[in-house]
């Protein structure tokens, strides 16, 4: 549950409309690979703009170009700051690209329901597996879990992009998650590449070559089709619907369920998501 | 019960304008819409059905957000003002009050829209019973009784007179506010001419327009039937149908440069157009069929899913006059009927 307004910071006693942004200010910005970038965005007072959990998403808008829904990377652990991870694939993408540390964008949020982090995932073992961007929003997850380790089983990370050059957050894979005990890390590229000594192939395949014990809840983003084939090989490997959750994409303008383009079945992606357990995603028209 | 004598009517226009903006049917160039009263407006309270429905009084077709200005290179946003002045909205037909609950349980749900609320908060509905139910209405489907219409005031014509009866405090201060133009009277006249009106609505072709097939439980069902498939084609995607919509609310946010700023505003859009769910990575409904299929399935099931079995059309009718293709949500709600699954 969002709340329907904010108090205004410059004006105490004034509500804000949850459709009105705040204006944030770009602290850092880390090329991630030749098309994703990941800002951190500060309130201008410093400090974060507001807080979340993971999985949810925020409104980011220039003024003048547009506005969309990004899901928020950083672990509400975080303190400091928030992040978001953007591959550029668009108008508002484009110009997000070219800005600069200290420039401003306009961000709402957070919108949206969350992963289960508090309950149903919690003393749970779990399998992260992500494609491209889709990494994106379980970092944010992976982070929540990593910061209160006593409270969740083994980790294994599944991770795969199209080349060695596309994996986002590749230093933190490499030198905080896979050197944190109790965590695996798995990488993998679609096609061969010089200097990759790594596992070479498809996210579905490499899930059921290394083969995962069902004793675990299992977090699933990436592109549609590997989200696809991925289900198919953990229900091979044994595990239910109910073991698997994912994050759905759609078009959102209002992020509050009223402006009817994230609208599948009875729910708004925007409200009612971006968050879905497979079995719930069943219940949905096929429309996603 | 009041009552007022038709031709004197422009007195109680006048006067309800002397303290709130008032908004009623005006004809211009041979359409009648609900427009801002003024002396010189030609008021047409006889039109059973304005060609777009009142819902811009509370859901404008455009209406600003916020602006973006730079002071000193940093950017300032400043909220648009939220209505705050009372204004009155004279004849509106049931079928269109009806729609106005309907708006109110998509935008006064949580989180609720302040811009939407704040002209609920100061909007008086004047509701008007319909004298003379077209072919086209099939309000009675939905349980709505065009004869004795909901509002803050009801209103009827019968003769040479319009009776006023104020039905919530905002009716009665209202009615206060235009008292010395108003008399007290009998029901009778009421009451015979809401039975002339019922009489009509049992002779209407659509009266038993059979919506058993629609409702909550088929939001799954119908989404699959292989009618679709033939009942779309016809379809131009003109949008036309969102437009005149009493219930129709999807919107978008767009931006404005005016050159000294960015003005973000929202304004009515229509999930029947191409680009409606398009993103970087694709369209979740890239065929005609399906965006037909997303809007009845909307109106007929998903909604009344989310809201106690509240459907999300009110026949107005208006679909069906105003469709180019000759297609209509009567024609869906059909199309599904008995036998058909």
């Amino acid at each position: 549950m969002q709340e329907a307004m904010h108090e205004c910071k410059c004006n105490p006693g004034f509500m804000r409309d949850t459709l009105v942004p705040q204006v944030g200010i770009i602290t850092d910005i880390r090329q991630e690979t030749p098309d994703v970038k990941t800002f951190r965005v500060n309130a201008p007072e410093g400090g974060k703009l507001f807080e979340h959990m993971p999985g949810q998403c925020a409104m980011v808008c220039v003024p003048g170009v547009s506005e969309a829904m990004f899901s928020i990377t950083s672990s509400p652990t975080n303190k400091e700051y928030q992040e978001f991870s953007i591959k550029r694939c668009g108008d508002l993408t484009d110009c997000l690209h070219s800005l600069q540390i200290g420039d401003e964008v306009l961000v709402r949020g957070p919108y949206g329901n969350h992963f289960p982090v508090e309950t149903e995932l919690k003393g749970k073992n779990l399998l992260f597996i992500a494609g491209g961007i889709g990494l994106a929003p379980l970092r944010s997850v992976i982070n929540y879990v990593l910061d209160n380790r006593e409270n969740y089983g083994t980790v294994d990370i599944l991770y795969g992009s199209r080349s060695a050059d596309d994996l986002v957050r590749r230093d933190e894979l490499e030198n905080v998650w896979a050197k944190t005990p109790g965590v695996n890390v798995y990488m993998t590229i679609d096609r061969p590449q010089e200097g990759w000594d790594g596992h070479v192939g498809f996210v579905p395949a490499y899930l059921e070559e290394v083969g995962f014990d069902t004793n675990k809840v299992a977090l699933l983003c990436g592109p549609p089709i590997m989200i696809k084939f991925c289900l198919q090989a953990l229900e091979k490997l044994g595990f239910s619907k109910e073991q698997v959750y994912t994050t759905l994409e759609l078009r959102m303008k209002c992020g509050v369920g009223k402006c009817g383009r994230c609208n599948i079945g009875t729910k708004y992606v925007c409200k009612d998501g971006p968050v879905f357990r497979f079995d719930q995603v069943d219940e949905l028209p096929n429309e996603y | 019960m009041y009552r007022i004598l038709k031709s004197d009517l422009p007195k109680l226009y006048a006067a309800i304008s002397a303290k709130n903006d008032l908004l009623l049917p005006v004809k211009t160039a041979g359409k009648t819409n609900f427009a801002l009263w003024t002396e010189d407006a030609v008021v047409d309270i006889e039109a059973l059905k304005t060609v777009k429905s009142p819902k811009d009084a509370f859901f404008p077709q455009s209406e600003n957000l916020y602006t973006c200005g730079k002071v000193d290179g940093k950017t300032t946003i400043t909220e648009e003002e939220r209505c705050n002045a009372p204004f009155v909205v004279f004849g509106i037909k049931g079928c269109d009050v009806r729609a106005i609950a309907v708006l109110d349980k998509v935008f006064l749900s949580e989180p609720v829209d302040s811009y939407y609320a704040s002209r609920r908060e100061h909007g008086v509905i004047v509701s008007m019973a319909c004298n003379r139910p077209e072919t086209s209405c099939f309000c009675g489907a939905f349980g709505i009784d065009c004869a004795q219409p909901e509002g803050d005031v009801v209103t009827w014509q019968a003769g040479e007179y319009l009776y006023w009866q104020p039905m919530t405090e905002k009716g009665e201060v209202l009615t206060q506010q235009v008292a010395e133009f108003l008399s007290a009277c009998e029901d009778a006249p009421v009451n015979e001419a809401m039975e002339q009106i019922r009489a009509i609505c049992n002779k209407l072709p659509l009266k038993d327009l059979d919506l058993s097939a629609w409702g909550a439980e088929a939001a799954q069902k119908n989404f699959d039937s292989p009618i679709w498939e033939q009942l779309y084609k016809p379809c131009l995607a003109c949008g036309t149908c969102t437009f005149v919509c009493p219930t129709c609310q999807c919107y978008d946010i767009k931006d404005y440069n005016t050159g000294n700023g960015v003005q973000r505003y929202r304004c009515w859009d229509s999930c029947m157009y191409s680009d409606f769910t398009m993103m970087a990575h694709g369209n979740n409904r890239n065929s005609q069929m399906q965006r037909f299929r997303q809007r009845f399935m909307h109106k007929l099931a998903y909604f009344p899913a989310n809201n106690d079995g509240m459907f999300s059309c009110v026949g107005c009718g208006r679909c069906v006059d105003s469709c180019p293709a000759h297609l209509n949500i009567v024609k869906v709600i059909k199309a599904f009927g008995k036998g058909e699954k």
